[in-house]
């Protein structure tokens, strides 16, 4: 063995490293299919809600006049919609981003709870002209086109 | 006037660097032609000039000059000066201009000292070093100028994210790209090495340096990226597994695998192939971070050019690089000789088992970052976190760790387990009893427990290697190597103590009232608005006292920039020597009382001081080479001249 090992120690090394990587990428991929943190609008989440526990992120707007302070001072629960007019309540606790208002973009992390509420960890809203969250960049642009087509 | 002249700055060098290209390649099939003596000379020049057209933007954000569309765009007369020259580079085009200044003055240096390689590798080399320049040269001309001018002066600039006026953040960036192109350079070392078939110590001592001040600038630039996130973002987490943080994180880990590989050729002659590899690779790393960062094809508050035509320029760049390395490895790595052999238990069977696990992390690291961008392509959208990235990577880290603390003890070439019980032993009961006593504590989940425990018996280790030596002989880069591997501990615990320690607490408090979080008390005094060059702010008066002790007055904001408008919550800390108290503003409730959120993480302070001396490790060591090279070359020039005078 020993001599083997030293005539092809060369081949040996790779094909360690080559198992120990393949092995890596293999693990990687099987852990990203569950770790992987799912995207849903209030409508994919209303008709397929994502089971309870599990990290998702929800985006849409803010409806209005659904933000409250719960009586802790810290916590509040609002809902979440978007052009289909499905809602998905949300309660956050801790503080609110800066531009977070009413009627504006919202991507919230967090796990659906088992009562139907969104428990959010934390909320991600347009940070400013020049850095908006992806999603909810893209998904204004879907949410004009269907301004566009209801007005013509 | 400035601007044009910081623009034909560098048309010239990009001239320069199409010479050097062509002169490099001449002079690699003719040595001895006319065109070799050009190499050296076009690369100095080139540098001058990079150095040059960078001094002219420099120039012209201080005078704020608004008729330069970068200006404009990203400057404000009203900003505080350190601002204004960081201006210079807090954006697309500036970035780029400093990515190629430091580049080109690189290749400068390397034309103008190294003496050590056959004269044709260094020629491969500098030639390989002008292609890779002129790529970035094309992009910075063709793309993003950054010197064009406005038809009509702006009357105002727009200003500077206020997020990025920041001290340590005006620093993030140049020291970030001084360690990418550090691997550009140790690239250019590597094609040219291959290109010429002469893969050997000499090589590795000459790109040593290059690894090792691109490894130390990587190190502080993810040290302080880090501390900004914590403080600046103000969400007291301190890693996000955000893609620019995986983009500086990734070349780090190929560099940190480089650095080590680089070391065993140099010493032994053996890893060859493998060396060639990962500077490959690294480089890679730095072209993908880039990509990553510029392309804004990824979510991050970094991605200022949301621009679809750069980035497909940094891809086919990038393609062009990695592409013709890879293609060029496959052609020539068989006829690399095979280096030296040795023992699996031996330091160079312990350096490379770290070297492949590193490259493990980097793989995990890689797939985690790019999987969004593949599952975007199906219209599937996720986002990949922590949940993730922790244990995967920790199943290829901790196996590391131990060999860490191992390596340095064992011998080069072959060594048995048996001779270095002894120190093995001290290390596995120390491991073991940090375990036992953190269970018994309880608390802590497993990897916080696992970090702890790895922390305490890696910093034993660290200093094992000194054992039994006058410490006054041992060389400077040994010192670097315990320095830095202690650094690891250092972090490690800061990390594992902060994840598994910290108490958080989240409260409305009326003015008057307080709160407790851990060991903490803190009362709000008051809240009153506050003002400052650019914004205003209502900042709240708090008083923190920790055990009862002396209260310390802290003053967390929420900040209101108006040039552009945006708003941002200063956090402020308590620092103490077992941890930092973390504070942030909120909102007002309606009944009057303000949110506070605040935390106490012990020991978190770790985690940068770690950093920093993983970072000093890096820094001796290179002194440490450095000054031996020097004697060396000083040695090789008396002897050279002893024989010239015995000739006579």
């Amino acid at each position: 063995m020993n001599a083997l090992k030293a005539k092809h120690q060369r081949l040996v090394l790779i094909v360690i490293a080559l198992v120990a990587l393949v092995g890596a990428g293999l693990l990687a991929a099987w852990a990203l299919r569950n770790q992987a943190n799912y995207f849903y609008l209030p409508a994919q989440m209303v008709a397929d809600p994502p089971e309870v526990g599990q990290p998702v992120r929800l985006g849409g707007m803010v409806e209005e006049g659904s933000l409250k302070t719960l009586a802790d001072g810290v916590t509040v629960s609002f809902s979440v919609t978007d052009k289909d007019a499905a809602k998905v309540p949300v309660r956050f606790t801790g503080i609110l981003p800066d531009l977070f208002v009413e009627g504006s973009g919202v991507v919230a992390e967090g796990k659906m709870g088992p009562d139907g509420v969104f428990i959010a960890d934390n909320l991600l809203a347009k940070h400013d002209e020049n850095y908006v969250p992806r999603e909810l960049q893209e998904m204004s642009q879907h949410q004009q086109a269907a301004v566009v087509e209801e007005t013509y | 006037m400035i601007a044009e002249l910081g623009l034909a700055a560098l048309w010239l060098a990009a001239a320069l660097a199409a010479l050097q290209l062509i002169a490099g390649f001449a002079a690699v099939r003719n040595p001895a032609g006319e065109l070799a003596s050009l190499v050296r000379p076009a690369a100095v020049v080139q540098g001058v000039l990079c150095a040059f057209a960078f001094v002219m933007l420099l120039w012209l954000f201080m005078i704020t000059d608004l008729s330069v569309k970068l200006v404009a765009m990203n400057s404000h007369s009203m900003k505080p000066m350190v601002f204004k020259l960081a201006g210079a580079w807090g954006n697309h085009e500036g970035s780029m201009l400093l990515w190629i200044t430091v580049m080109a003055m690189a290749g400068g240096l390397i034309a103008w000292v190294e003496r050590r390689l056959p004269e044709k590798t260094m020629m491969a080399t500098l030639g390989a070093q002008a292609f890779v320049g002129l790529g970035f040269y094309a992009f910075l001309l063709l793309s993003s100028n950054p010197f064009e001018r406005l038809p009509q002066p702006a009357v105002e600039g727009l200003g500077l994210n206020p997020l990025l006026q920041d001290i340590g953040l005006a620093f993030h960036p140049p020291t970030l790209y001084f360690g990418y192109v550090g691997l550009s350079v140790a690239f250019s070392f590597a094609v040219g090495a291959l290109l010429t078939r002469q893969v050997t110590p000499d090589f590795a001592r000459a790109m040593r340096p290059w690894v090792l001040g691109a490894w130390v600038f990587l190190t502080i630039g993810i040290t302080a990226g880090s501390y900004w996130a914590y403080y600046e973002l103000g969400w007291g987490g301190w890693w996000f597994w955000d893609p620019v943080e995986n983009a500086s994180l990734m070349p780090w880990l190929a560099a940190t695998a480089l650095l080590h590989s680089a070391s065993v050729l140099a010493a032994r002659d053996a890893l060859r192939a493998w060396t060639i590899m990962l500077g490959v690779v690294a480089f890679s790393m730095s072209m993908v971070g880039t990509f990553l960062v510029r392309s804004g094809i990824l979510t991050s508050v970094h991605a200022f050019a949301v621009d679809p035509e750069r980035g497909s320029f940094i891809l086919a760049l990038l393609t062009i690089y990695i592409g013709g390395a890879l293609v060029l490895f496959a052609l020539r790595a068989g006829s690399v000789a095979e280096g030296e052999r040795f023992a699996t238990t031996s330091r160079e069977g312990a350096l490379v088992f770290n070297n492949v696990m590193l490259c493990a992390i980097l793989g995990v690291v890689l797939m985690g970052t790019l999987y969004p961008l593949v599952t975007e392509a199906f219209d599937v959208r996720v986002s990949v976190g922590p949940p993730y990235f922790n244990p995967v990577g920790a199943i290829f880290t901790f196996p590391m760790l131990a060999i860490m603390a191992v390596g340095p003890l064992l011998r080069w070439r072959r060594d048995k387990l048996e001779r270095v019980r002894l120190p093995l032993a001290i290390v596995a009961a120390a491991t073991v009893a940090v375990l036992a006593l953190v269970l018994v504590l309880g608390g802590a989940g497993i990897l916080p427990l696992l970090g702890l425990a790895f922390a305490i018996g890696l910093a034993i280790a660290s200093f094992l290697p000194l054992r039994g030596r006058n410490l006054r002989r041992v060389p400077l880069a040994v010192w670097g190597m315990v320095i830095a591997h202690f650094g690891v501990a250092v972090a490690l615990y800061g990390m594992a103590s902060e994840t598994a320690f910290t108490k958080e607490r989240l409260a409305a408090v009326q003015v008057g009232g307080s709160t407790d979080v851990g060991p903490w008390t803190v009362s709000l005094a008051g809240v009153e608005p506050v003002a400052g060059p650019n914004w205003t702010a209502i900042e709240a008066r708090l008083l923190a006292s920790y055990e009862g002790g002396e209260p310390i007055p802290l003053g967390p904001q929420a900040r209101t920039f108006w040039a552009p408008i945006q708003e941002t919550t200063e956090s402020v800390l308590a620092t103490r020597w077992n941890g930092q108290l973390y504070a942030v503003i909120g909102n007002q409730a309606e009944d009057g009382r303000w949110q506070l959120r605040l935390w106490w993480k012990p020991w978190v302070t770790l985690i940068w001081y770690g950093g920093l001396l993983v970072a000093l490790g890096g820094v001796l060591a290179l002194v440490g080479r450095l000054a031996e090279d020097l004697k060396r070359r000083h040695v090789r020039a008396r002897v050279a001249e002893r024989r010239r005078e015995a000739k006579a």
